[in-house]
């Protein structure tokens, strides 16, 4: 999802490759510089198809990756929770996966978000670290993800299956962390064609696999207080080396858990001169996946929350006409804000209409 | 109102218009204080704005860090470590490189320090500037070399450039970044690593300040301890130096007032009749008050502007050396460039004007307290001298007292500079009196009448030339003392070089391996008459930054290695691991006897040694001790050898070194003889004691213009007192001499009472101000060529001085003597 693409934002302009405001992003290099020509790092092609588990590991010759989870939880008082856990890989060039391994030589970069949220609170945290030396970075077998003390790894011995069926996740920033423990037993879903990603009526593209079905069991401490949590999780993962066009200016992005087992992702990317972009997924209860065309999709902002000095739409209406599919979403916490250097929306919603569910919003650019 | 005060103010100041020279005085007394001391202030600060510089890039000052229990280097493992366990640890590399410069036949060593962006602490002033710079540049290969813009400027490069070592590394292009500290290469740490030899390794970790405030425990695997970090060290040990500075910034500035005061106070004398008419005609009190005080404020403002700018020229001028001396010193890098502040501005003018108040202030009081109609009693000077004089004296001895019972009780060095403060102030108080004494007895040898108005007439004028003569006594002895101190430290440093540079040839290898195949190679040449490897490594004992240097036995040492203090056998009892011998400042200030433990820090704990000897150690700010090699390898395991120095047949000494060129490029600092390291230790010597030599001479010039203002205020009354005699028929030629022949007596008499205080501030510097500020004593040495010469220097300012008021008596025609006589009859 490039919805996930807001926190690579913060990277780039950190790294002075960005170098602008979000609000008024380069004409020619769209959101968050990821519509800059890719020379060098290899380019997304549609005739890929996944290797795991190799492809859970990280793809260095590609400019930009991320390994994304985000979690709707309820604790033993009934509260509702979200939790997210972000890890970002930047290559600052071209890298051989043995260069980007060469101690300080590695030119890549990593960037961590955590947060959590109950319908009163928020707090978030990042981590920035170089690649090669340890500190951060991906390793394949057994699997973790990891900057500094927070990590997504392999859960014990899998006995065979993908490595993704059982995670531990784990973060902490200022007066809060959680561990939580994903399972799923189904195996990942291709986003898109085949994991090919369209982003634009052009060529931008980027690998795109999702792992919807996890379900969660964990403890949250807030504000030294320990809450035990369990619900819903959904793991995305995507990398590419220039997925937006150079007029894309952000973006709104759903994941959504219906209750009867379907998932459904949608995403709209806003483009400076109107006409956006609609991609989704429609995902059965047995994993079948479904790529919905952009006419397929009507997105409706319903109303604008004052955020941050901004007015950010957290109230949505979204039709999937040949599915039968028309609810509005409501936020958790209408200030789910990531005040982060480059800031943006990202929070837990619950909807309802001809479907009901919970499920996560992302809204950047705003 | 503000019509009448203008008026006044026209009437006040026509009196300049009527003699430009004393108002030129009063601006030039005004000008040289403020100059001398803006310009020193403005050193203090640019040192100090280095400083801070260098202390607030990473955090606020006292930056907590992680370092290997030993000081020594650590391997970056331990970095990933913390960081996976949650501490916002950032790892650093330090070390120096010599710049291979074309123009520098030497180079020029610079800090090169390697940092990793991402990690550091956000507090420092690095981060900020981080923001305004391509960070990917720095972090991707090539990479970027970021480096202060007045550095760069000095090292006669520019951005973009690539600077290569004289190892041969290249560093990657100079880019400019303003809060990069003077003399420091920033690169990433990959990059330190390389250049610098050090694959995977750390000096230190810096820690977030905020996680850091309680120093939590580190985890078990992770052998680091604690540290603070800052400037700190650096503030301590240039602390001195820049009191120094200050102090005779402060003494310039005290003469420079004298000029003011005398000035001030003729100005006021001869107005006296102008201010009484005035308020004869209803000038109001007040009005006269506000004009007078207008009067000095114009001028204080217009000889304090001019005296920042000479003060900031000054600086210019001297930045250079202070610079190089502070590096030389300390090792502290200071910007040779300076940049004119808008608060220089401030201070320099708010100074001048608290300084002609100061010194004109009294001449306004005595406008207050002036009667409207009784004229000014001439004869009335002898009481009112006897009186000031003796009050003068009192203040003086108490002054002197008080400096006594500093001696006694005084702690640190702002009692020592308190000290100096008394003793000299105290003296020049005295000095109306000594002199006043020395001239009645003088009168008592007199035979002819002529001989008594010689006396008499010299004890008159002792009222308006004491505070001259004052100036004069204090320039004098601030420069046989400091004269003395130089001379005998130069003196002392000479002799002290000459044992102490015993071989003939130092060497420092670049690695183990290199240092093994040297010691090879040397072994096979037969003018080698010994190799003396040696082993350092930087510690500190009783918190104070100390080498710990490994000296292997050799009968040289006590031969050549002068100790101020030794125990029986004690290079037997070292060369044997049983104690250490230390440098006389680290004695002094951890208070070590022969005999004490003391303790060091080493990777394995705490090592404790017997003090066996004390030794010499001048101009390093540091502390120092000897120990055995063998035990120093023990307790820090994989050494590598930091120095070898070589005796060698003296006629085979360019041969070996042209052997030691070809086999093993050892270039610029890693291979000198010892007259070259000689010249160096001299030159840095030289260097910091310029800005001294140079304030010192400068003082001395001011003065003698003081001696001039006050001997041309004088002038004119002296034509009343001189007309009874040409009445009597002494020709003007004749009184000219007598008047010249009055001057260079009271003169020499300061002179001669210079020397004694002068001699007295000398040990004060040595015995006190060193003592306390560098923890080492100096032999005392006498300079009596030195003081005949400042004697000598004195009285040809002070002839200079005397010319033009003297011939202005010559010149003068009977006519203005006869009015004088008959006005004054």
């Amino acid at each position: 999802m490039m919805h996930r693409l807001s926190g690579l934002f913060m990277l780039l302009t950190m790294l002075g490759l960005a170098g602008c405001d979000p609000e008024q992003p380069p004409a020619d290099a769209g959101f968050a510089g990821l519509g800059e020509q890719a020379e060098g790092f290899t380019q997304v092609t549609p005739d890929r198809r996944f290797e795991f588990p190799a492809d859970h590991g990280a793809h260095p010759d590609f400019r930009i990756e991320w390994w994304y989870v985000t979690a709707n939880l309820t604790d033993e008082d009934g509260r509702e929770w979200g939790a997210q856990w972000t890890l970002f890989r930047q290559a600052l060039q071209p890298q051989t996966p043995q260069g980007a391994e060469a101690g300080w030589n590695s030119a890549q970069v990593w960037l961590g978000h955590s947060a959590v949220i109950h319908a009163d609170g928020h707090k978030y945290a990042d981590r920035l670290a170089r690649g090669g030396v340890g500190q951060a970075g991906v390793r394949v077998e057994p699997f973790e993800a990891w900057i500094d003390d927070w990590s997504l790894a392999q859960a014990g011995d899998t006995q065979g299956q993908d490595s993704f069926s059982a995670l531990s996740v784990k973060a902490a920033g200022e007066d809060y962390r959680y561990q939580l423990n994903l399972t799923a037993d189904r195996p990942v879903v291709p986003q898109g064609e085949q994991g090919y990603s369209r982003k634009s009526e052009g060529d931008q593209a980027s690998y795109y696999y999702s792992q919807p079905f996890f379900s969660v069991e964990g403890a949250i401490e807030w504000e030294g207080e320990r809450h035990t949590v369990s619900g819903q999780a959904w793991l995305d993962r995507e990398w590419s080396s220039q997925p937006l066009a150079a007029n894309q200016q952000g973006w709104d992005w759903f994941s959504l858990h219906l209750e009867g087992g379907e998932k459904l992702m949608l995403f709209r990317l806003r483009s400076t001169g109107g006409g956006h972009y609609y991609s989704g997924t429609w995902i059965q209860p047995d994993g079948e996946t479904q790529p919905l065309a952009p006419d397929a999709i009507e997105l409706e902002p319903l109303g604008e929350t004052a955020v941050a000095g901004r007015d950010v739409p957290t109230r949505w209406r979204l039709k999937v006409p040949g599915r039968d599919f028309d609810v509005t979403t409501e936020p958790l916490n209408d200030q789910a804000w990531m005040g982060t250097t480059i800031p943006y929306w990202e929070g837990p919603i619950r909807f309802s209409g001809s479907h009901a569910g919970a499920g996560y919003l992302e809204m950047t650019g705003y | 109102m503000i019509h009448r005060l203008g008026w006044v103010l026209r009437t006040l100041l026509s009196h300049w218009r009527r003699h430009p020279l004393q108002g030129i005085c009063l601006l030039v007394g005004l000008w040289l204080a403020t100059a001398l001391w803006t310009g020193v202030q403005a050193l203090n600060e640019q040192a100090g704005d280095s400083y801070d510089r260098a202390a607030s890039l990473f955090g606020e000052d006292n930056q907590s860090v992680l370092v290997s229990p030993g000081n020594q280097g650590f391997d970056q493992q331990y970095f990933i470590t913390l960081r996976r366990a949650g501490w916002p640890v950032s790892p650093i590399l330090q070390g120096s490189v010599t710049l291979a410069l074309p123009d520098g036949p030497a180079g020029r060593r610079l800090q090169l320090t390697g940092i990793e962006p991402l990690s550091l602490p956000t507090q420092g002033s690095l981060v900020g500037a981080m923001q305004q710079v391509d960070l990917a540049g720095f972090l991707v290969p090539p990479g970027r070399t970021w480096i202060a813009p007045d550095t760069l400027a000095e090292l006669g490069l520019a951005s973009g450039d690539t600077a290569e070592l004289a190892n041969g590394q290249a560093l990657p292009p100079l880019q400019t970044v303003e809060s990069v500290p003077p003399g420091m290469l920033l690169v990433d740490i990959g990059v330190a690593q390389r250049v610098l030899d050090e694959p995977g390794r750390l000096s230190q970790l810096l820690v977030d300040s905020a996680f850091a405030a309680d120093q939590p425990a580190l985890p078990e695997q992770v052998a680091l301890r604690w540290d603070v970090r800052g400037e700190g060290d650096l503030q301590r040990l240039t602390d001195s130096f820049h009191m120094n500075l200050t102090a005779l910034g402060l003494l310039a500035f005290i003469v420079g007032l004298f000029i003011v005061h005398a000035a001030a106070g003729l100005a006021m004398e001869q107005r006296r009749g102008l201010l009484q008419t005035l308020r004869a005609c209803g000038t109001s009190l007040r009005l006269v008050v506000c004009a007078l005080l207008l009067e000095l404020l114009v001028l204080a403002l217009v000889g304090g502007s001019l005296g920042v700018l000479s003060g900031f020229a000054l600086a210019s001028l001297l930045v250079g050396d202070l610079a190089a001396s502070l590096r030389g010193l300390y090792g502290a890098q200071v910007a040779g460039q300076l940049v004119l502040d808008s608060q220089w501005w401030l201070a320099g003018l708010a100074m001048s004007l608290a300084g002609t108040l100061l010194a004109g202030g009294s001449s306004v009081l005595k406008a207050m307290r002036l009667p409207v109609l009784a004229w000014a009693r001439p004869q009335a000077w002898r009481d009112a001298q006897a009186r000031s004089i003796k009050r003068l004296a009192i203040m003086g001895v108490l002054l002197l007292l008080v400096a006594g019972v500093l001696i006694y009780l005084g702690e640190g060095l702002v009692a020592g500079f308190m000290l100096l403060g008394c003793l000299l102030l105290g003296a020049a108080w005295l000095l109306p009196l000594m002199l006043s004494l020395l001239l009645r007895s003088g009168r008592k040898l007199a035979r002819s009448p002529l001989g008594h108005w010689f006396w008499a007439d010299s004890q008159q004028q002792l009222s308006g030339l004491s505070l001259a003569l004052m100036a004069l006594l204090l320039a004098l002895a601030a420069n046989i003392g400091v004269g003395s101190m130089t001379e005998g430290f130069r003196l002392t440093f000479t002799d002290w070089l000459d044992q102490r540079l015993a071989a003939d040839l130092y060497l420092r290898p670049e690695s183990q391996a290199q240092a093994d195949s040297i010691e090879q190679w040397l072994s096979r040449q037969p003018s080698v008459q010994a190799q003396l490897p040696s082993w350092q490594v930087q510690s500190r004992v009783g918190d104070w930054p100390t080498e710990v240097s490994g000296v292997i036995d050799h009968p040289l040492y006590a031969q050549r290695w002068p100790l101020l203090e030794a125990a029986p056998g004690a290079w037997e009892q070292l060369a044997q691991g049983r104690g250490a011998v230390v440098s006389e400042q680290l004695a002094y200030r951890l208070e070590i006897e022969l005999g004490d433990a003391i303790e060091v820090e080493t990777p394995s704990g705490i090592w404790t040694l017997p003090v066996l000897g004390r030794y010499a150690d001048y101009g390093n700010p540091k502390g120092q001790l000897l120990v055995s090699a063998e035990q120093l390898n023990q307790r820090w395991p994989g050494l590598e050898v930091s120095s070898i120095g070589l005796l060698v047949d003296d006629e085979a000494i360019s041969e070996l070194v042209a052997g030691l060129q070809d086999n093993f490029e050892l270039g610029g600092f890693s291979l000198i003889d010892q007259a070259a390291l000689k010249r160096y230790s001299q030159q840095v010597f030289e260097q910091t004691f310029a800005a001294t030599a140079a304030l010192n001479t400068l003082t001395l010039g001011v003065a003698a213009v003081a001696l001039f203002t006050s001997l041309l205020s004088l002038a004119d009354a002296r034509l009343s007192q001189l007309a009874p005699l040409w009445s009597m028929g002494l020709r003007p030629s004749r009184l000219a001499w007598l008047s010249l022949a009055q001057m260079l007596m009271l003169a020499t008499l300061t002179c001669a009472l210079a020397i004694p205080v002068g001699l007295a501030l000398a040990w004060c510097l040595v015995e006190v101000v060193n003592v306390q500020a560098f923890g080492w004593r100096l032999p005392w040495h006498w300079f009596p060529y030195q003081w005949l010469t400042l004697a000598g220097f004195a009285l040809l300012a002070v002839l200079l001085a005397s010319i033009s008021p003297v011939w202005r008596i010559v010149r003068v025609g009977p006519t203005q003597l006869l009015r004088q006589f008959a006005h004054d009859a």
